[in-house]
């Protein structure tokens, strides 16, 4: 190798000063929420008397029990199911490869260049319709429907590599169709199983637009939904508004640095395969 | 490749056709699910989308039906038509520099940070990528104010004139709204794209280095072009980001000053719940879809041919 050590110095100053641009807006939210409420803060500074709190005080007027049970209860309800449905039809399309499997790709990869924005007004009237308006099903429902895309043509990458052999032998023995994707393929599939749930929990958890127009009450959406709300009442309290949005960070930087491996895999394979 | 095992089984008795139609119909039953969850809330909508864009409709009323009549008044009135042209200025600060800039990044990180260091880089740029976009926006929402850190900085290094409401500000929101993208999505692609280094085979980079290749020489000699089909999806997720922008925008400027910074799904969110404009709104739903594969088609088209 032949790298001098001044640019070794160089490149290293310059990733390390990349580093601190990107953490300082955390720095930044965390330290003005440490300001008296109602306060406007002098920017970046570390206040006299830190108001720890804040935090006591935004998670009571958040409601954050209430918000953290609807979003858990969202992404429960969504990502088993999202799952489930998906691996089956990927099972169909790339391991039984069914009469049609090449059109439903199609139609399904379709469905990976459509913007949320281009079907939230139908999605609207359609639930109203329904009946499911202003219930967490207004966004359970339809986030299973946009993540199949995504999902069946993840797990169809993982089936097309399964040597159909192991089907075969399992069909011998008078195994039926769905024993063979109980019993054998979907314990086969953990691997990718396990990074496409997270990847769909952080969604889920992260969804902002399904949750605006869908769902009225905030105590009903999905964090990130509810954390707009919050933002529509404190606007002016930055110090409150701030310690909010550090709480409402905390459980996805947690789940972040404890799946990062995962959770970094996932999304750039998602996108590469995308 | 395509022949369906069933056909090649040992098993094959008289009655196999049968079997074999079973079989398909069987299978068919495991896309079912998916496929009809995909048709009611995806395939549904998007085409009740098209509907809409040819009618006139308050949401409550009879609908009436206007051909493309919402299509020109998306080109006619300048506010529609300029969110168009606002989230293709989007694009250069979603996208361009995101991945301009993570080429460079990605591949410094290849010469200088190797191991541990590595590691840590990549976490904490990926962090902004993990949060969720409507908590990027209000983070930026105060960081950009009058009393927020930028100003801050500029005043404690004695440009204090140079400060302003950086979202309020007509010629700077739309800037202001693009570095909280290029913040969100620089760690996506440098991460991606130095992922793709590291798995270039290192001979070639050594042999460069023994013939004394500077980072300038081996970044355009060997980064860029072995990358290309990366790049090609680094830009292909941030464009549609950029294309589809709302939640940041909602959330640090909801489209303001005036509408400096409105983008197609800010218009599409307020000409049908607050103006009741369902044919206008779905029309620029439907031209953002259009838009969007138009973009993106070439792109997967020039960055794949080799793969094919």
């Amino acid at each position: 190798m032949k790298i001098s050590q001044k640019e070794i110095l160089t490149g290293r100053v310059l990733l390390i000063g990349l580093m601190f641009g990107t953490l300082l807006p955390f720095i930044s939210i965390f330290t003005t929420a440490l300001f008296p409420s109602n306060t406007i803060p002098t920017g970046f500074g570390w206040p006299e008397q830190p108001q720890w709190g804040n935090f006591v005080e935004a998670f009571q007027v958040s409601n954050m029990m209430a918000l953290l049970t609807s979003s858990s209860f969202i992404v429960l309800a969504v990502v088993p199911v999202a799952l489930l449905i998906s691996t089956m039809a990927a099972f169909a399309i790339g391991q039984l490869r069914i009469p049609g499997s090449g059109f439903l790709l199609v139609l399904f990869v379709f469905g990976l260049t459509l913007p949320f924005g281009g079907i939230i007004v139908p999605l609207y009237y359609l639930e109203r319709f329904m009946g499911i308006y202003n219930t967490r099903l207004a966004i359970v429902l339809p986030l299973i429907a946009l993540y199949m895309p995504f999902a069946v043509f993840w797990m169809r990458a993982h089936f097309v590599g399964v040597s159909p052999e192991i089907s075969e032998a399992a069909k011998v023995d008078g195994a039926s169709t769905w024993q063979l994707f109980w019993g054998i393929h979907l314990p086969l599939a953990r691997a990718p199983l396990a990074s496409l749930g997270i990847l769909m929990a952080v969604w889920t958890w992260n969804q902002f637009l399904l949750a605006l127009v869908l769902v009225e009450d905030p105590a009903q959406r999905t964090m990130a939904g509810a954390l707009g709300a919050f933002q529509g009442h404190y606007a002016t309290n930055v110090p409150l508004l701030c310690a909010g949005t550090v709480l409402i960070l905390i459980p996805t930087l947690v789940v972040f640095v404890v799946f990062q491996r995962q959770i970094i895999a996932a999304l750039l394979q998602g996108a590469v395969k995308g | 490749m395509r022949t369906r095992g069933i056909i090649m089984a040992p098993s094959l008795k008289p009655n196999s056709r049968r079997a074999i139609r079973r079989e398909s119909v069987v299978g068919w039953m495991f896309a079912v699910p998916a496929l009809a969850m995909y048709g009611l809330f995806v395939l549904l909508p998007f085409l009740m989308s098209v509907q809409y864009s040819f009618f006139r409709w308050d949401g409550i009323g009879a609908m009436k039906w206007v051909g493309f009549r919402n299509y020109e008044t998306v080109f006619e009135v300048p506010v529609l038509f300029e969110s168009i042209i606002n989230a293709f200025k989007l694009v250069g600060f979603f996208s361009i520099i995101p991945v301009a800039l993570g080429l460079v990044v990605a591949s410094v990180m290849h010469r200088v940070a190797a191991g541990r260091f590595g590691g840590v880089a990549r976490t904490v740029l990926f962090l902004p990528q993990i949060i969720p976009l409507v908590a990027a926006g209000i983070i930026w929402g105060w960081i950009l104010a009058l009393p927020g850190l930028i100003n801050e900085i500029l005043r404690s290094i004695g440009l204090g004139s140079w400060t302003k409401a950086w979202l309020g500000d007509f010629d700077w929101a739309l800037p202001a709204v693009g570095m909280i993208g290029i913040w969100v999505l620089l760690g996506f692609c440098t991460v991606l794209l130095a992922t793709a280094i590291a798995k270039i085979d290192p001979g070639l980079f050594e042999s460069a280095r023994i013939d004394g290749s500077n980072w300038l020489q081996e970044f355009f000699s060997i980064t860029v072009p072995l990358l290309r089909q990366e790049i090609g999806v680094c830009l292909t997720v941030t464009i549609i980001a950029a294309l589809s922008a709302f939640d940041i925008v909602y959330v640090s400027t909801g489209g303001g000053p005036g509408n400096a910074t409105a983008v197609p799904g800010i218009q599409i969110y307020i000409l049908a719940f607050t103006e009741q404009r369902i044919g206008p709104a779905s029309a620029l739903a439907v031209l953002l879809m259009v838009l969007v594969i138009l973009v993106i088609l070439p792109i997967q088209r020039l960055t794949r041919e080799d793969a094919s």
